[in-house]
């Protein structure tokens, strides 16, 4: 992303009540990117995107939009428009006039206003349904009426909340491909957010991973799917097998009872950290010297894979895979280098899986 | 289900309307329609009943400014309650019922004692400021003081329940897409609060179109409005035949004047949507 910074978002702090739903928030998004809001519900994403919109104010903290201070800007004054989530079309306008709204508001000259409906509904693909009772509309095509009565405005951003949440699976699907496509179109850049970590995966050129208000980590989705910041996004962010390690040296780490050479380095010495590995990177092959060896409990047809556990000295390991396996039959599980991926273990976990080391070492 | 199952519950419903209603407004047009004496078809009552017109036009008029009065002072009220907190909402509702719970004639007597040019606390108040007293009693600004006074909690109830039903997006939406606190109002709140209006503005004009006692207690004779005139003809004059004309006339008015508001209404709704 070439394309420069257009909100910036300085120690961002919201307290509701007492509580803090955002702990400093700090991040550049740039012109024309789709970046994605993803985390649980509560975990401040939707009060982040409120806060760009304008409306839920920081209690402390800075917002610039193309480098121009916005904390006190209304939101009829931002360049920026919102899909709100279940839509909030406006039940006493039809299609066109919902779409026309804010191009009324500008005073437009009826003939601009027409030609930009009809542009808009083309490419949302309503063409057609201007006189329609938005109440009659089906969720998606609420929802595309939702998205083309932000997108007449021009704005320079477009923020999307949980948009596709109330849809059915083909449909979500559908609009994603879709979503993608106008926002290649438009060039705006778009805010997404969800808690559905495959839909952000998906469409984003980058997603932001809050929990609990801050932000765990922010990258390409490649980047948040391999190389995870720490467990909690791990585990957001699909399925995969969290253990306890120690980092020996550069290139070589201990789990499982066992030394495995990887890619990672810059730790201390024999500092605790937690190794990530995704059940699709682990073979099933013989048992042998090099693979931790277990027994396969439990076996699932999953459609596309198996889904299995192989349980391993105590350790539950989730392997998928396309070869079926029976139950009860001893295997060994080897991975790559590559497929090993070591994250800092957060400062709590690091105090107590100490203790259990010193515990270790005086037996 | 099925509908015809619970269709019986509606009978108790229309036995009371038949009894209550309908019965009595078939005896009421009976009567304006015949002589009090022979009880042979006339229009005389129509006729005489016809010549109060200029009381009927005062009484509609009366009503309307009250009406309008009401509405400009429970719009905001109705919102504001509406954004307020729960419990808060809970304790406006029941301020603005309070009143209701005590006999009416009471509260008008209130009013009376509040009001009066010699000794009434107002001009108590006005008078030890220094300024003149002023005369409210027995003028027609006192008989819409008291219509006001009486009937806002019927434009506040029906206007607050639409209000806050009110989904809060929507007016985020409308932030979102370029309005300002005005436009807001103008584009999305008061055209979604327009089904509070026309009841609200239905529940306070046709009980107002019809007061009587209050408006003679607070207006005196010389304002006297059609609802005391009915009453006169039915207790004093015990003429039931004059009575009954002057109430079907009124009816007929109401029934115009909701007529005119329902279209003046349907307009503003295709205005507010452009």
């Amino acid at each position: 992303m070439e394309n420069g910074v257009i909100v910036k978002l300085e120690n961002i702090v919201v307290v509701y009540d007492d509580e803090k739903v955002l702990k400093s928030i700090n991040l550049d998004i740039n012109d024309k990117e789709f970046i994605t809001l993803l985390g649980p519900s509560g975990c401040g994403k939707t009060t982040t995107l409120r806060i760009i919109g304008g409306f839920a104010k920081p209690t402390s903290g800075n917002v610039f939009f193309d480098g121009k201070l916005i904390n006190d800007v209304p939101p009829y004054k931002r360049q920026v428009n919102t899909v709100f989530q279940k839509y909030a079309l406006f039940p006493h306008m039809n299609v066109y006039e919902n779409i026309a709204f804010g191009l009324r508001l500008k005073k437009k000259p009826e003939s601009e206003i027409k030609k930009r409906v009809i542009e808009m509904l083309e490419l949302v693909n309503l063409s057609g349904y201007g006189s329609r009772n938005v109440d009659l509309l089906s969720g998606g095509q609420q929802q595309r009426v939702a998205i083309a009565r932000a997108l007449i405005n021009h704005p320079r951003m477009l923020l999307l909340d949980e948009p596709l949440g109330a849809l059915d699976l083909q449909l979500r699907k559908e609009m994603q491909t879709e979503l993608k496509k106008i926002q290649q179109q438009t060039g705006i850049t778009f805010i997404y957010v969800t808690h559905d970590q495959e839909e952000a995966l998906t469409m984003s050129d980058r997603v932001v991973v809050m929990n609990n208000g801050i932000i765990n980590q922010i990258g390409t989705p490649e980047d948040i799917y391999n190389e995870p910041n720490n467990a909690f996004v791990a585990k957001f962010i699909g399925e995969s097998n969290i253990i306890s390690g120690i980092m020996h040296d550069d290139y070589l780490v201990e789990f499982a009872g066992q030394k495995f050479v990887c890619v990672d380095k810059g730790f201390e010495k024999m500092e605790a950290i937690d190794v990530v590995i995704r059940p699709e990177d682990i073979k099933i092959t013989e048992p042998g010297d090099h693979t931790i060896d277990g027994t396969v409990e439990r076996v699932t047809f999953k459609g596309v894979h198996f889904e299995m556990v192989v349980e391993s000295f105590g350790v539950k390991w989730l392997i998928h895979s396309t070869q079926h396996t029976p139950v009860g039959s001893f295997v060994g599980l080897s991975f790559t280098p590559d497929d090993i991926h070591i994250m800092k273990k957060s400062e709590e976990e690091k105090k107590s899986s100490m203790l259990v080391n010193e515990g270790l070492e005086n037996e | 289900m099925n509908n015809r199952k619970f269709r019986m519950f509606s009978i108790p419903y229309l036995v009371w309307m038949l009894v209550f209603t309908i019965i009595p407004l078939a005896l009421i047009a009976f009567f304006a329609f015949t002589d009090r004496d022979t009880g042979a078809f006339t229009l005389d009552n129509i006729q005489y009943a016809s010549k109060y017109l200029p009381v009927l036009v005062k009484s509609v008029w009366l009503a309307a400014v009250a009406t309008v009065i009401c509405l400009v002072i429970s719009y905001p009220l109705a919102y504001i309650m509406s954004k307020m907190k729960l419990n808060h909402q809970r304790t406006m509702m029941m301020l603005i019922m309070l009143p209701m719970w005590m006999n009416f004639l009471l509260r008008t007597y209130a009013w009376m004692s509040i009001l009066e040019t010699n000794s009434g606390l107002l001009n108590k108040v006005i008078t030890f400021f220094g300024f003149e007293p002023v005369n409210v009693m027995y003028t027609q600004g006192a008989v819409i003081l008291g219509m006001v006074y009486n009937y806002i909690p019927y434009m506040i109830l029906p206007l607050y329940t639409i209000m806050v039903k009110l989904d809060g997006r929507l007016i985020e939406a409308a932030q979102d897409l370029g309005c300002n606190t005005f436009n807001v109002f103008r584009k999305v709140i008061i055209p979604l609060s327009f089904p509070g209006i026309t009841s609200g503005v239905t529940m306070t004009f046709v009980p107002a179109v019809s007061t009587f006692v209050i408006s003679q207690m607070l207006g005196g004779p010389k304002n006297s409005l059609v609802g005391d005139l009915i009453e006169s003809q039915f207790i004093t004059a015990y003429n039931p035949n004059y009575g009954s004309a002057i109430s079907l006339l009124l009816m007929v008015v109401v029934f115009i004047c909701m007529g005119i508001f329902n279209q003046f209404d349907n307009e503003e709704m295709e205005e507010t949507l452009k």
